[in-house]
């Protein structure tokens, strides 16, 4: 049995072809965007080695740090959004009729492309003749903002259309580990007297905090990343006002053929989405955690 | 037990919960609506009533119009391959992989497991140059192939990590048994392993499909030419060229969401599932 289990060349043609895959696309390419930093290169003729000079001017690079900016504001807001996330999904926790469905509807929005939300929510924020603006106007409300062409509410704008492409994405992580938190618990809770407020606080939070944790660095982390909504719905605009570190890579790269900056700048979005995620660990490691080693 | 003692004020409570709830299944399903509407009304209609009004008369002719002059049957069939392609080769290599690190024997499972799962964390964006490089260099810039090589290597991990609960649950005995009756270790694998995956690989096939369906970068990226780009950036470059014409953009949007929104109608519970299962044990 071991024998047949563990022979070699089997486990070889198994794996290697998937390992080979992703060291040629993944783990080679992302060394090689710290290297192809360090180059003056235009994408089309030779490289030249500047050393650290792609670097040291990111550092001082004004439309770099207003991207990150955006992008930590994107990464704050998107955390604050989990703890709305949490509540709803504590409420479906409970005997709420139709809840299965109600997850489900919450979840659409995810399943379709950020291009065709980006799309869409253009459209409901379109001045003139969007959902949005007519809402407002019914309402009383006199002259609604132009939301993707001013630079004080782009990027509310664009934060409400990533909350409704992402609500149901958490509640459906949350919801998955509540389900998880053994019923006799909240039974003996129950019986005791505890108020459903109490047992949601005090006994369902806790048990999940491991998977909290889990969701504040997918949040944080993936907002860092953000990139097709924002390209699609303002490509960074109005003048720079939406613009995010990946969007700005991007335009440097593929948009004014400066590949040595815009993996430069590749190379610092991975290291601050590896450190913000080192960070969160370290800032969220709980005596729970240990007690499991 | 405490649902017996039911106070009007806990009634009350419970019908501003179902009035809350009700509000954010408005919130995220409205807007889809509203998009139907529009792709089925004239300029007249959009530009002259009011948003929230119906359809005068329903101009299916606006999918008609995309469909045919807008080159968007091309972008779906493009998509429809693609993605079918991808599926398929991150499922089978996925498994074979998740086979050798959770049911076979050897020294560095864990470590290789651990290296795959670091693919999880990497930002696309920065590989994106090194990538494109790598593909120039390979004569695969404007080739479907460089696109779905992309998207296998970067669905891996996750696809893994979904297959990896279910491979860890089925007993040892099964594989002891084929070992006996000298069943060869790849008939193992197809005959008697694989089959009895269905149901998780049914789940990694439809969030593989949903993640390539939608994709955006790598297509807009790798691919210029009309004839190998896929909905999403299709949909990007003729919006561009329509930008007043709201008919004919719904009708796009409509399009290129309505394969997900069937495969949501019929497959909820493993999409769930696999969301689920992706993200929790990660």
């Amino acid at each position: 049995m071991d024998k047949v289990m563990s022979n070699k060349k089997v486990i070889a043609l198994y794996v290697l072809p998937s390992l080979i895959l992703l060291a040629g696309l993944v783990y080679i390419p992302i060394i090689l965007t710290g290297y192809y930093g360090l180059m003056d290169w235009n994408g089309i003729g030779a490289m030249t080695f500047i050393g650290l000079d792609n670097y040291i001017e990111l550092l001082s690079d004004d439309t770099f740090w207003y991207s990150a900016r955006n992008s930590f504001f994107l990464a704050f807001f998107s955390t604050a959004a989990l703890i709305i996330y949490l509540a709803v999904s504590l409420v479906l926790s409970a005997k709420i009729k139709g809840r299965e469905t109600l997850r489900k509807i919450y979840l659409i929005p995810m399943l379709l492309s950020s291009v065709a939300i980006a799309q869409l929510w253009i459209k409901i924020y379109d001045p003139n003749n969007g959902m949005l603006n007519s809402l407002l106007t019914t309402l009383g409300v006199d002259s609604p903002p132009a939301w993707l062409a001013q630079r004080e509410t782009v990027l509310i704008a664009i934060f409400i259309a990533i909350v409704w492409q992402y609500a149901g994405f958490y509640i459906i992580i949350y919801s998955a580990a509540l389900k998880g938190i053994p019923a006799s618990l909240i039974e003996a809770a129950e019986i005791d007297g505890a108020t459903p407020l109490q047992i949601a606080y005090k006994i369902k939070v806790p048990l999940i905090s491991g998977v909290i944790k889990t969701t504040i660095v997918l949040a944080i982390v993936g907002s860092l990343k953000y990139f097709d909504l924002i390209y699609v719905m303002t490509g960074g605009g109005p003048n720079g006002a939406s613009e995010v570190i990946a969007s700005y890579m991007y335009k440097q790269a593929f948009g004014i053929n400066n590949f040595g900056y815009g993996s430069a700048i590749g190379f610092a979005l991975l290291v601050l989405a590896l450190l913000t995620t080192f960070i969160i660990q370290k800032l969220t490691a709980s005596k729970n955690d240990n007690i499991q080693y | 037990m405490a649902d017996t003692k039911k106070s009007p004020s806990r009634k009350l409570g419970m019908g501003l919960l179902y009035i809350v709830l009700g509000i954010i299944a408005v919130f995220q399903i409205y807007p889809l609506v509203w998009l139907f509407f529009f792709s089925l009304k004239g300029n007249s209609e959009i530009f002259g009533r009011s948003p929230f009004a119906l359809p005068e008369d329903w101009l299916f002719e606006n999918y008609v119009r995309v469909w045919v002059d807008g080159n968007i049957s091309q972008y779906f069939f493009n998509s429809v391959f693609i993605t079918a392609t991808s599926v398929i080769l991150t499922v089978i290599l996925a498994s074979f992989v998740t086979f050798a690190i959770t049911r076979m024997k050897w020294k560095l499972s864990g470590p290789v497991l651990l290296l795959f799962m670091v693919g999880y964390m990497i930002p696309i964006h920065s590989t994106l140059v090194p990538l494109f490089q790598f593909y120039r260099e390979l004569n695969l810039i404007d080739n479907p192939l460089s696109i779905i090589l992309a998207y296998t290597a970067y669905n891996m991990p996750l696809t893994i990590m979904i297959l990896m609960g279910f491979y860890r649950t089925l007993p040892r005995e099964i594989e002891e048994a084929a070992v006996m009756d000298g069943c060869s270790i790849h008939r193992m694998f197809f005959q008697i392993i694989l089959p009895m995956t269905k149901p998780i690989m049914s789940t990694t096939i439809i969030i593989n499909m949903i993640y390539n369906w939608n994709e955006f970068v790598f297509v807009n990226t790798f691919i210029s030419s009309d004839k190998y780009k896929t909905l999403t950036v299709g949909i990007q470059n003729f919006i561009g060229q329509y930008l007043t014409d709201w008919g004919a953009i719904g009708a796009t949007l409509m399009i290129s969401i309505i394969p997900i929104l069937l495969a949501f109608f019929f497959l909820s519970n493993r999409i769930v599932e696999g969301i689920a299962a992706g993200s929790v044990k990660g």
